[in-house]
């Protein structure tokens, strides 16, 4: 309904770019754009070496892993590169969207396990398998640099509400929600840890803690167990449409893919 | 699987000391660890990185548990001549991961 009302008021600023719809619809609950920071700016100065160094970051191995997968194709089947040949630059930065055949909200890794069952007459890969991350990771890393820019309209209004419900309903024995963390407390200390602002920019993103890269779904399940909540399944609808709610209120974020991360 | 990235500078002058760097991927299991159910999950590790330069030992390193996955090697080397350089990696049971990269000196 937020949504519904606040693009009638961007309606009548036709003109104005996707992400600077947001603000409009700022509340409480938000954060303010000019306060909005990538989770690189909460990790200490050798994590950030790491990431910005393209050699040292683990996160290039599934990259590379990735690269010889999107160009080439299994016997008879045509290759990803045969058709994104621009290898998809700046396509992972508007992700989650929404597919215009079905009209379902699709992830990066939905529509890659799609094309693989329309177009390349192939099984889809199962979710966080080395494959399916090697290639997402390849993909999102072709919009690294590029600011996030997730479709905000009436057609994605009801996700972007399901997902926001989703990060402010308070959860798990915890009894927390995303927000009183990553919204309103971000920057404070929790254990040994400095809270960000939960932004998806950086993912899929290699994390200490796994020794491996992951996708966001594995991390919103960590999150979830964190606060003793009984996680959702990978790939699961809910998870996409938060995936949609973070990267819209991360609008104009640098994708960072794949970050490094604790 | 393992994926191997290596950043050998393809010329550098005679004398000159370069910067070699070696990584794998590998999960570097510490046999330390329990699954969800209390096992122990094995330990599977690298245990030796070589790296040789036309067939010269110039860096060697023995793992152990305390090494963390995707182990990365910074190391320097002097580039005498033009030739090739050697990555050997041996896991515990004997597995070997190799690569190489060339240099010409001049």
């Amino acid at each position: 309904m937020k949504w519904a009302a606040a693009l009638a008021l961007s309606a009548l600023a036709a003109c104005a770019p996707a992400s600077d719809m947001l603000p409009e619809r700022t509340l409480a609950t938000e954060l303010p754009s000019d306060e909005v920071q990538s989770g690189y700016a909460f990790l200490t100065s050798d994590t950030k070496r790491l990431q910005d160094d393209e050699f040292e970051n683990p996160g290039y191995l599934w990259v590379e892993r990735g690269r010889p997968l999107f160009q080439s194709s299994a016997t008879g089947s045509p290759s990803c590169a045969s058709c994104h040949s621009d290898g998809l630059k700046g396509v992972a930065a508007t992700y989650p969207g929404i597919d215009d055949a079905s009209g379902k909200l699709l992830n990066l890794e939905g529509r890659i396990n799609q094309c693989r069952s329309n177009h390349q007459g192939q099984e889809a890969l199962s979710y966080e398998s080395e494959e399916l991350l090697a290639l997402t990771t390849f993909v999102a890393n072709a919009s690294k640099g590029m600011p996030q820019s997730v479709e905000i309209s009436d057609r994605t209004a009801s996700y972007l509400d399901q997902g926001r419900d989703y990060f402010l309903t308070r959860r798990g024995q915890f009894n927390l929600s995303c927000q009183q963390c990553h919204t309103e407390n971000w920057g404070k200390r929790l254990r040994g840890d400095t809270i960000s602002q939960g932004h998806s920019n950086g993912f899929p993103a290699y994390r200490f803690e796994w020794q491996s890269i992951g996708s966001l779904h594995r991390r919103l399940r960590d999150c979830d167990t964190g606060v003793r909540a009984e996680p959702l399944p990978f790939g699961d609808d809910t998870y996409i449409a938060l995936e949609l709610y973070l990267a819209a209120r991360g609008s104009g974020l640098e994708v960072e893919a794949p970050a490094v991360r604790r | 699987m393992a994926g191997i990235r290596l950043a050998v500078p393809s010329t550098a002058s005679k004398g000159d000391v370069i910067e070699i760097k070696a990584l794998i991927q590998h999960a570097m299991e510490s046999g330390f660890r329990r699954g969800s159910r209390g096992e122990v999950i094995e330990r599977d590790i690298i245990t030796r990185f070589e790296c040789r330069y036309n067939g010269a030992l110039v860096f060697a390193a023995d793992f152990h548990p305390a090494v963390a996955a995707n182990p990365l090697m910074t190391f320097h080397a002097r580039a005498e001549e033009s030739g090739v350089f050697d990555f050997t990696w041996t896991d515990q049971n004997g597995q070997v991961w190799q690569d190489s990269a060339e240099i010409a000196v001049t």
